[in-house]
């Protein structure tokens, strides 16, 4: 077979070329190299499409929180919008100065703007994009991406400790605490929909959503969405980097290209959790007629990982930040315990429920247990901070009576 | 299967370029007077005090362990939960056991008072 243009664009169209290419060669080349440098362009594709779209969502974001605030954002490079406005700030921290400190830890500063976009970067291997277009359809695909994840943890640590700066290692510390906590109900929320769907192929739990996984356990998906918040270190969670406490976090230190990299690697994994959402609880690019043209699937999926992607500038531009114990005690004395409780319920409600029932019901049944767990969990946090309303009335009320500072500071910090 | 895994070792080679090009480029482009000043320790115009990489706070240590303990779990669980549809009813009641257990050491390091933050 030999090519032709034509043929090559209408595969294209099709997001077949891979395949069509692969056929082309096979006559005039050994296998193994065909796929090789398939693999490569597949891999520079992915590569280089995130490094485009986070141009474009830093500037989404700045323009949206803007208007949350009552701003109008970057409006003067590249026409009316400042389309351009990313590019420009690109081109600006391409020829500033790399600054090394003096006393830093040379080898771990410097690796650690490259680990953080290699892991960030990594994940991407296993996103289904459209029915059939995926970088690697692994078996164990969402365990992968939960081991990739894991190691964006290490280039934080090596920031902070490299930089030989006290808030760098402030921030890493606060980073490593959050970032750790929220694994265990990010990793055990994830169980739900691999618990349902059976497989842990990203195309597999895509092609299990005959109901959408948000609507079968939407517990499982709030808990998921908070924690991914936390991992991301976004508003609410942002204390890595609270710019009012310990200036900027880990990347104090960082100029240039080097600070670059880390605010590339955070938006690249934004977008991921975003389509990490989408696929597992959005139904990926499930929607009506994507199975017969795959560029339908790919404009599904981008459009529902975009309104995540919303979801989250929303919350950014929305709530304030929380205080360390605050995040600490929601995610060990709340979110794990629900969601180590969600988890058994869960188990026990899908063997109930006898097979061959129509998706649809059994959905509802899932749908209806969630609800209810919810709604007990809600009334553990209604009491609990009942009686913490009281106990503070109380401390008010001796207040008045006694004017005891000393009894009020103690009765403080166990209030908090 | 195996090519499957190739795939991620060559992404992992092709990724390092991307971070890589632009420091390197960044290096090259930048200009490069380094001077004492500059290249302090920042931290509001004072010079820093005393050694920066000091023992930090026991608390972050009790989290970790904590953390491990959890993380492991779901490793265990992870196959389980891909294999569930296969499970007999008594297998599901032991995983439950197994859940019930770590609840139980969840609760036992909450009383020990090791999720307070001082």
């Amino acid at each position: 077979m030999s090519f032709d243009i034509l043929e090559f664009l209408q595969s294209l169209v099709q997001l077949n070329a891979v395949g069509y290419m692969r056929e082309v060669w096979s006559d005039d080349m050994p296998a193994w190299l065909s796929e090789a440098i398939l693999d490569i362009v597949v891999i520079l594709v992915i590569c280089t499409f995130n490094l485009i779209i986070v141009l474009g969502l830093i500037w989404l974001e700045r323009k949206v929180v803007a208007r949350i605030q009552d701003r109008i954002g970057p409006n003067r490079v590249g026409g009316r919008y400042g389309i351009l406005q990313s590019v420009a700030d690109a081109t600006k921290l391409l020829s500033k100065e790399i600054i090394t400190p003096s006393g830093a830890d040379k080898l771990a500063f410097n690796l650690a703007p490259l680990v953080i976009v290699v892991a960030a970067l990594l994940m991407w291997a296993v996103i289904p994009f459209a029915p059939g277009v995926i970088g690697t359809d692994l078996n164990v695909g969402l365990f992968y991406v939960l081991a990739i994840s894991s190691v964006s943890v290490v280039p934080l640590l090596l920031a902070g400790w490299g930089s030989n700066n006290k808030y760098a290692l402030l921030g890493a510390f606060r980073s490593v605490a959050q970032l750790v906590s929220y694994e265990v109900p990010m990793v055990m929320a994830l169980l739900i929909p691999i618990l349902i769907a059976g497989t842990m192929s990203m195309q597999g739990l895509v092609m299990a959503q005959e109901v959408w996984y948000v609507l079968v356990v939407p517990l499982s998906a709030l808990i998921f969405l908070v924690s991914a918040l936390a991992e991301l270190g976004r508003t609410p969670f942002d204390l890595l980097e609270a710019e009012s406490e310990i200036i900027a976090g880990y990347h104090i230190e960082y100029s240039g290209m080097k600070f670059a990299m880390f605010f590339l690697a955070e938006f690249i994994n934004s977008l991921f959790m975003a389509a990490l959402f989408t696929t597992i609880y959005l139904g990926g690019w499930r929607g009506p007629g994507a199975m017969e043209y795959p560029i339908l699937g790919l404009i599904y999926f981008f459009i529902k990982v975009f309104l995540v992607y919303f979801v989250f500038i929303w919350i950014r531009g929305t709530f304030p930040r929380i205080r360390i114990d605050q995040l600490l005690d929601f995610n060990w004395k709340f979110l794990v315990p629900l969601t180590l409780g969600l988890i058994m319920v869960i188990a026990v409600v899908v063997k109930l429920i006898p097979e061959g029932t129509n998706p649809w019901a059994a959905a509802a049944a899932l749908f209806i247990v969630n609800i209810l767990v919810g709604l007990v969990a809600l009334e553990f946090v209604r009491r609990y901070a009942r009686r913490q309303r009281i106990e503070v009335e109380e401390v008010s009320i001796s207040l008045d009576k006694t004017g005891d500072v000393t009894e009020v500071q103690s009765t403080a910090t166990v209030v908090s | 299967m195996i090519s499957d895994w190739q795939f991620i070792l060559l992404f992992v080679a092709i990724a390092v370029i991307f971070p890589g090009v632009p420091i390197l480029l960044g290096t090259l482009v930048g200009p490069k007077r380094p001077n004492p000043i500059k290249q302090s320790t920042y931290e509001c115009g004072i010079e820093t005090v005393g050694d920066t990489w000091i023992q930090f706070k026991v608390q972050y240590y009790i989290f970790a362990l904590v953390f491990l303990v959890f993380d492991v779990e779901a490793v265990f669980l992870f196959p389980i939960a891909a294999a569930f549809n296969f499970l007999p009813l008594f297998a599901v009641f032991e995983v439950i056991l197994f859940v019930v257990i770590l609840l139980v050491a969840l609760g036992f390091v909450w009383r020990q008072g090791a999720l307070e933050w001082f």
